[in-house]
């Protein structure tokens, strides 16, 4: 049954309280200004360390190189498709933007693990941590991890996620992304079984955080 | 400085740090003269991008239009015809408080029909959660009937039945007059034709019968 009559008293009442609004930015824009964060920790994280040791590592054993950039193109495509989803009417398709990069994170992780089994060929300037040290990234990863996806989540608030849980999937992968990425700065330790199951139980918990609170947060509207 | 600052206004932020998106969104100005080359959804996207910087007549007009969409969409999530009006409002509600996530650049109707759906969804968790704390006892649901519903149509065809009983009751040049005229919706030369009466009498013979009808319903004179 329609009834032309309360819609037409409702539509009278939202224009009465209608007030000139500014428009989101589009997701691109946002997402640069979440990874301006990312980039300023980084930015600290070298001053610290220094950029040397990490070349270095990179000079050496390339699959590092490779699995950093991976993890990297994770956070920017991870924050970008989060900051879609927070618009209705765009695809949900769009959480497959991450897949690539996230491959390439992975399986060069992989490969760093065959790596120094097969050929024990280490990276310069590190060891396999042991199961204490690895405990370590563990910490890392979910200490910075939480701060980059509370920006996220208040980054996001003023958008409309029609699909909460999804959306902070996304929200919960770029920050873990990132965190890996920025790990690497000042990653003592080389690819090896314990170190990336260590770093691939903080994505977990990280992702599994954001997906439980991260869907009632954004679920503002 | 100060005062171009404000003079641009909040909506300036925007078109400040985007102007490549904002220079091919339709302006306010547009919108008047709407013109007939457009599409729907591009007149319905005029008017949400006028809306949005305050045009309060546009904005009444695109949620007026916007019903039959909301209707359409909430249609496929499954909800039933009763309940349409609900999503309708708890749509138009939630496009008030969200109406910045609009690009003008993209589609109005995919951007409201996916509010309308997620809004869809949420009426049908919520009516089936209602439902499954509810007692459902077949005996009690026939005892009593939906009364809201039932008596109200029942009442309406117990009227139309004294209504057509009390026409017919009508001398038969008054009955003809009514059921010509006034049933039927032919113009009087018409009936005059098909009668072979003259208008005049068959003016006369409605305004006994109406009067008739009236005293026996109204007890006017």
């Amino acid at each position: 049954m329609s009834d032309p009559r309360s819609h037409e008293t409702l539509i009278d009442q939202l224009g009465t309280e209608l007030v000139p609004v500014r428009r989101l930015l589009p997701p691109w824009l946002r997402t640069a200004g979440w990874l301006l964060a990312v980039a300023a920790i980084a930015a600290v994280l070298l001053m610290h360390y220094g950029v040397d040791s990490m070349l270095r590592r990179w000079a050496g054993t390339p699959d590092l190189a490779w699995a950093g950039i991976g993890a990297m193109l994770t956070a920017i495509t991870a924050a970008w498709a989060a900051f879609v989803l927070g618009v209705p009417g765009r695809r949900a398709a769009w959480a497959w933007l991450p897949l690539p990069g996230a491959l390439l994170w992975i399986g060069a992780s992989g490969l760093g693990c065959f790596r120094v089994y097969l050929h024990n060929w280490i990276a310069p300037g590190t060891q396999v941590a042991s199961l204490h040290q690895s405990a370590d990234c563990l910490v890392f990863i979910i200490s910075f991890s939480a701060p980059l996806s509370a920006l996220l989540i208040v980054l996001l608030r003023r958008a409309c996620p029609l699909r909460p849980v999804l959306t902070a999937v996304m929200v919960g992968l770029a920050s873990a992304a990132a965190s890996a990425s920025l790990l690497e700065i000042s990653h003592a330790y080389d690819a090896a079984a314990t170190d990336l199951l260590t770093h691939a139980l903080a994505v977990a918990v990280v992702v599994a955080v954001n997906a439980a609170m991260g869907g009632r947060l954004l679920s503002r509207a | 400085m100060p005062q171009a600052l404000t003079a641009t206004g909040f909506m300036g932020l925007d078109s400040g740090l985007a102007p490549w998106v904002i220079a091919h969104q339709p302006v306010p100005a547009d919108v008047a003269a709407a013109n007939d080359s457009e599409s729907p959804d591009q007149r319905r996207a005029a008017w949400m991008a006028a809306a949005q910087a305050g045009d309060r007549r546009a904005y009444e007009k695109v949620l007026a239009d916007s019903i039959a969409l909301i209707r359409a969409a909430a249609r496929r999530q499954g909800v039933a015809q009763d309940h349409l009006d609900d999503v309708v409002q708890e749509t138009l509600i939630t496009v008030h408080r969200v109406r910045h996530t609009y690009d003008p650049t993209r589609s109005y109707d995919a951007w409201i029909s996916a509010i309308a759906s997620r809004r869809a969804i949420d009426a049908l968790r919520s009516r089936g959660r209602r439902d499954s704390r509810e007692l459902h006892d077949e005996f009690a649901l026939d005892r009593h009937p939906d009364v809201d519903d039932a008596s109200a149509s029942a009442e309406s065809e117990q009227r139309a039945q004294r209504l057509r009983a009390a026409i017919a009751e009508l001398p038969p040049g008054q009955r003809e007059a009514v059921e010509q005229l006034g049933l039927r919706e032919r113009s009087l030369n018409e009936v005059a034709e098909l009668t072979g009466r003259k208008a005049g009498a068959l003016k006369v013979n409605l305004h006994r019968a109406l009067k008739a009808l009236r005293e026996r319903f109204h007890g006017e004179p």
